[in-house]
Parts: C-alpha cells; sequence; structure tokens
C-alpha cells in the first residue's frame, strides 16, 4: 500500500473498504460512513489526547545525543507522570526509519538525560539496550510544562515534516494519556458526530493509552502492545449493556477501543466502568464478547494491529480485503484510509454474548489489589474498599482508581 | 480531598483583576482550578498564594494554544468548565477607530475572539467528554457592555467583544447536543487594571470590585453544573 505522507485527518479523498459478515467487500468515500452505521448502533470512539512524547536530548554520562520516545506508564492519573517506560534511540530523528535508528549509548541504572528543561533518572533497563523504566526530576506540574514545552509527537520515517500537537489530537480528544494518536478517530468529527445523532446511533467514549506502534526492533516490537491502562466511563457501559439487552450493535472506532472493551468483558463477564490495564494480545484465536464491527486504519501483515482484525474476520476474507485495498489504491499508516469489518457470523458464540458483568466481580474488586485490572469504587479511596465492602456495594457503581 | 466530582476549570488572564478574583472564588468553593497567563513570576506567585495549578502562555500565540491544552487537560485530568478571560484593550490611551493602528486592532481581535475560539477547539473534547460522563460542561466568555453599545474611542474591544459574544452563540447553538454549554456575561465595570488602563480618571468608588463579580459569575457556572459549585460562605 501506498504511505500517507500528509497529516491531513479528514481529507476529501479518504476512503473506505467496507467487509461485511459474510465476507463480501466492497469500497466507498469514507464520507458513506454514516451510510454503513445503522440506528440503534453504539459507536465507541477513544478520547484520549496524545501526549507530545518523544524528547530530544543529551545522554549526560558520554553526551550523546538521544531521543527518547515515552511508551507507557502504569495509570492513567494526572498526578502519576513522573516514571515512565521509554525507548531510546541514538542521534538522529524521525526521518530516518525507525528499523535504521543508531542504538543509543550503553544505558545504566542511575544516569540521568538532560531533555530539553526535563531531567530524567534512568531507573531500570529493562532487558534490551533500547527499552528502560525512567524518573523524571521536579514535580508533576513541572513534567506538564516540560513536555508542553520541549516534547513534540511521535513520528515516522513515512512522513518527514514535523507534526504538531495539533496534527494528532483526534476533534474528540480529551485527556493526553496516548503516546500515538488513536488514529482511527481521525475519522470523526463533530459533524458526522450530529448526523450519528440525527441517524438514532449512540456515540460513547473510552480513555485508552494508546501505545507505541513500532520501536525498530524486531525483538521489541513482539513485545506490543505494552500493558495500556484505560478508563471506561459509566455512561458507555449503560449504553453497551442497552445495546446488548436489545441485540443492537457495538462498533469500535479503533483497535485499542477493542482492547479495552474486550478486557473489561473478559474480566467481569461484561464492560464494566472503570479503570482498568489491558494486557492481553487479540488475535484469530480470540473470541470476541462486545465488539461487533471496528473501523481501523489499514494495517500491515505483521502488526499486532493487523493480528486484532483477525478476532473479526478469518485470514482468508482479509487477504482478499488486502488484495482489494491494493488493488484500489488505498493509502496505509495513521493518516491513510480506513477499512470497516464486520465481525463474521461464524464468529459468534453464544457462550460469551452476555450483558450482565459477573454476580461476583465485587470480589474480584477486594482480592485483586495487586491484579491488574482492579476495580474499587469512584467514590472511596482503595483503603476504604478494602476495609468496607459493604459500604462499596451500597455506593452502587463500581469504577475505577488506581491502587 | 481531590475526589472525582470536583469541578475542574480553566480560566485565561488568571493573575490579575477578574480572572485573579475568579481565581480564588473557584478555588474556595472547592473547585479544581488552572489558570494561564503569560508573566512566569506573576503566574508562580499567584499559584503559590492560591492552589492552583499556575500555567505560563499566551492565548494570542497559536503555538501556545495545544501547550495550555495540554497542561490543563493533563493536570486536571479533563476539564468541566473553561472561562475565557484574557482580553486586550487594543490601543491605550483608547482611541477612535481612525486613529487606531491596524496592529493594535489586530492584537485586540487575536487575544479575544482567535484566540478563545483557538482554545476552545482545543479543550472541546475534554470540554464534551465531562458532558458525557454527566459531570456538566461550560464555557464562560467574558463579555462586555461595549460588545452590544458604540462608545466612541472603545472600537477595537467593542467589536472584538461583540464578536466573541456572536461566537459564543453559535457554539451553543452548535455544541447543544453534545451538553456543552456556552455563556458570554457582562461583569460590569470594575475596579482592575485593564479599566484603569481604559479610564484613568474614574472613581474607583463607582466601580464594582472584581471579587464581587466573580461570584456573581462562579453562581451563574454552578447554575449550568449537575453539581453545583458550593455557593461562597
Amino acid at each position: 500500500m501506498i504511505a500517507a505522507d500528509k497529516p491531513v485527518q479528514r481529507s476529501a479523498e479518504s476512503r473506505l473498504l467496507h467487509v461485511d459478515a459474510v465476507g463480501r467487500i466492497h469500497s466507498a468515500p469514507r464520507t458513506a460512513l454514516i451510510e454503513l452505521l445503522r440506528p440503534g448502533d453504539v459507536v465507541i470512539a477513544n478520547d484520549a489526547a496524545t501526549l507530545p512524547a518523544s524528547l530530544r536530548g543529551v545522554h549526560l554520562q558520554t553526551g550523546t545525543e538521544v531521543e527518547v520516545r515515552l511508551a507507557a506508564r502504569a495509570a492513567l492519573a494526572p498526578h502519576d507522570v513522573l516514571r515512565f517506560r521509554a525507548i531510546v534511540f541514538g542521534p538522529g530523528d524521525h526521518r530516518t526509519r525507525t528499523e535504521d535508528r543508531a542504538l543509543p549509548p550503553p544505558l545504566a541504572p542511575g544516569q540521568r538525560l538532560q531533555l530539553g528543561p526535563l531531567t530524567a533518572v534512568i531507573e531500570t533497563v529493562l532487558g534490551h539496550p533500547r527499552l528502560i523504566e525512567l524518573r523524571f526530576e521536579g514535580t508533576t506540574a513541572d513534567v506538564w510544562a516540560g513536555l508542553a514545552r520541549h516534547g513534540r509527537p511521535i513520528q515516522y520515517a513515512h512522513l518527514p515534516q514535523p507534526l504538531e500537537l495539533w496534527d494528532v489530537w483526534t476533534p474528540i480528544a480529551a485527556q493526553p494519556v496516548a503516546y500515538e494518536p488513536p488514529s482511527a478517530g481521525f475519522a470523526l468529527d463533530w459533524q458526522l458526530l450530529a448526523a450519528l445523532a440525527a441517524k438514532g446511533v449512540v456515540f460513547a467514549t473510552i480513555t485508552h493509552a494508546a501505545g507505541i506502534s513500532s520501536t525498530g526492533d524486531p525483538q521489541l516490537d513482539r513485545l506490543l502492545p505494552f500493558d495500556e491502562p484505560y478508563h471506561i466511563p459509566l455512561a458507555t457501559e449503560q449504553a453497551l449493556r442497552r445495546a446488548c439487552r436489545e441485540n443492537r450493535r457495538a462498533v469500535a472506532i479503533g483497535t485499542t477501543v477493542v482492547r479495552a472493551l474486550e478486557h473489561s468483558a473478559a474480566r467481569f463477564g461484561a464492560v464494566v466502568a472503570g479503570d482498568g490495564v489491558a494486557h492481553q494480545r487479540i488475535g484469530a484465536h480470540t473470541q470476541l464478547r462486545v465488539v461487533d464491527t471496528i473501523l481501523s486504519g489499514t494495517h500491515e501483515p505483521g502488526t499486532s494491529h493487523y493480528d486484532l482484525l483477525h478476532a473479526f474476520a478469518g485470514a482468508r476474507v482479509l487477504r482478499r480485503a488486502d488484495r482489494a485495498l491494493d488493488a484500489a489504491g488505498f493509502r496505509t499508516h495513521e493518516f491513510g484510509d480506513s477499512v470497516l469489518i464486520e465481525r463474521a457470523s461464524e464468529r459468534y458464540s453464544s457462550e460469551t454474548r452476555r450483558c450482565e458483568a459477573d454476580a461476583n466481580f465485587r470480589a474480584n474488586a477486594r482480592t485483586g489489589r495487586a491484579v491488574r485490572g482492579a476495580y474499587t469504587s469512584r467514590f472511596l479511596r482503595p483503603a476504604h474498599v478494602v476495609q468496607e465492602p459493604g459500604r462499596l456495594s451500597s455506593a452502587g457503581r463500581l469504577a475505577g482508581c488506581c491502587c | 480531598m481531590q475526589t472525582d466530582m470536583q469541578t475542574r476549570v480553566l480560566i485565561t488572564g488568571g493573575t490579575s483583576g477578574l480572572g485573579l478574583a475568579l481565581v480564588k472564588e473557584l478555588t474556595a468553593r472547592g473547585a479544581r482550578v488552572a489558570f494561564v497567563a503569560r508573566t512566569p513570576e506573576r503566574v508562580a506567585a499567584v499559584a503559590r498564594e492560591s492552589g492552583a495549578h499556575g500555567i505560563v502562555g499566551d492565548v494570542a500565540q497559536k503555538h501556545d494554544i495545544h501547550r495550555i491544552a495540554l497542561q490543563a487537560a493533563g493536570l486536571l485530568g479533563g476539564l468541566d468548565v473553561l472561562v475565557n478571560n484574557a482580553s486586550d484593550l487594543g490601543p491605550t490611551p483608547l482611541a477612535m477607530l481612525g486613529d487606531t493602528e491596524c496592529e493594535d486592532f489586530e492584537r485586540a481581535l487575536v487575544t479575544n475572539v482567535l484566540g478563545p475560539f483557538r482554545l476552545t477547539k482545543a479543550l472541546l473534547g475534554s470540554l464534551a467528554a465531562s458532558a458525557r460522563e454527566g459531570r456538566g460542561s461550560v464555557v464562560l466568555n467574558i463579555s462586555s457592555d461595549a460588545a452590544v453599545n458604540a462608545y466612541a474611542r472603545w472600537g477595537a474591544y467593542g467589536s472584538s467583544k461583540a464578536a466573541l459574544a456572536h461566537l459564543t452563540r453559535i457554539w451553543d447553538e452548535e455544541m447543544a447536543a453534545q451538553g456543552v454549554k456556552f455563556l458570554a456575561l457582562d461583569p460590569g465595570d470594575m475596579d482592575t487594571p485593564m479599566h484603569a488602563l481604559a479610564i484613568p480618571d474614574a472613581d474607583p468608588a463607582t466601580l464594582k470590585q472584581p471579587g464581587v463579580a466573580a461570584r456573581e459569575i462562579a453562581d451563574a457556572i454552578a447554575d449550568l453544573l449537575p453539581v453545583a459549585l458550593r455557593r461562597a460562605s
């Protein structure tokens, strides 16, 4: 496929390849998306804004120029921005293909990186010369101010011109927690949201810390996607439960939405509001529980995004779709064209199609403090949840915080 | 204690006059407040004094807008209320239109119309997210009677505020379905540095104290939110 090399989120030429539940394929302008949605569908998008997660600077020990790409943190909490997992490159910039980028100098715990106004200390090297855990010095406010002043959006060689934050924030971008844009959301604009409402399509969101798509190293790339924290609002839980009961479709805008909703449902039986950390890989082996249809960018075979599409459609259908994309000159990467894939009828299972969460998921919350994806009350501090489970159930609503 | 139910507010022009009074008023009512202003020393001083988050930036600078939005949504974890308060008078001393330098007019338009438009657009996702979560969502644009009445020598300021008031009505029309409410309010003639710049010989006794206007504005915001900001004691 051709790389989309201009940062235009919604171009008049944007296109859409539609793969339906019986494997029929047809191509349309992306503006036809509204016609492929049905009254009663729930469309769920990731409203994460994207961090300026690429930080240029110097490895102070050696004086070597480095680029640090923030790649993950433990939770979404606004004050929790001092520690990140990060990928470090040596001299050079995004115009060099990631796989050709120089290694950083040998990194070791305790070494410092001067990243513009920010100073970071390497806490751990995570089994690979490029992968570290770092801690910023200073306060939370210093880190946000430093990122705002000095950080740039992460970008790749297929798109040479420097990106600005406004290029990578979707129109609905809210809390800045993603490392790369949840780019399927580039297809949305306020006009489309108004059209959805007019058609009787329900719009809901999750917030999911979409991670980096490539490290340039096959060994590291196999670890992708990293664990990604997410938040599901109560309104989204409720909209999905109603839709499930009434046999209406859940349409995910992007792979991160699938990852968050399916993680929550796998854990609790159905989607439950609150915070969690998605750590599962989704692919041909995955029995989806929630999402019926996905709108996604076009992805190259071999990427984790491409693997995820196999949860919706069989390999033969996807190969036919790839050939159709190539033949019709679709453009790939984050500013490229889109695919809309309906889950194949044979990929439904009556055993996993459930609308209500497990009755015992509160027990999970009590035992789950050390477990990723633990749920605690929105209104109570974690300590209260553990000590006063009675209050937890009377609060009526289990939702997130961050243990 | 910080809770998810605290109203999260961003105020531009937060280190003097009405903006400063709003920072104090809304902080006192239990909101989590961030504010923007241009001078780092003044931002630091107001942040220290009020406990609000200070953000250094200039709403008239295109490249500052997303940096401000990033820090506000990042520090507060979202945004429920945006107050576009930072304003520019145009030429000072005030001048008749025929004597107004184009650059002075342009600065008033960028600060009073384009800046609020850009900042609102950058934060629209956060504001709509708050509305979807049932927290309520309000954009309050500070207007003026000069937006309505044709006062001689107030041409740059008055026409920019008239544009802002109209912009507010169109935003409100378009975003009502998303649950984001827009409001333009005239706080009245106040005893502020900006008023002193416009009318140096005004008798302060005839002017409203900015704290009084801040209470009225906070009440107006509270009326539009499902979880009311506590009334000032």
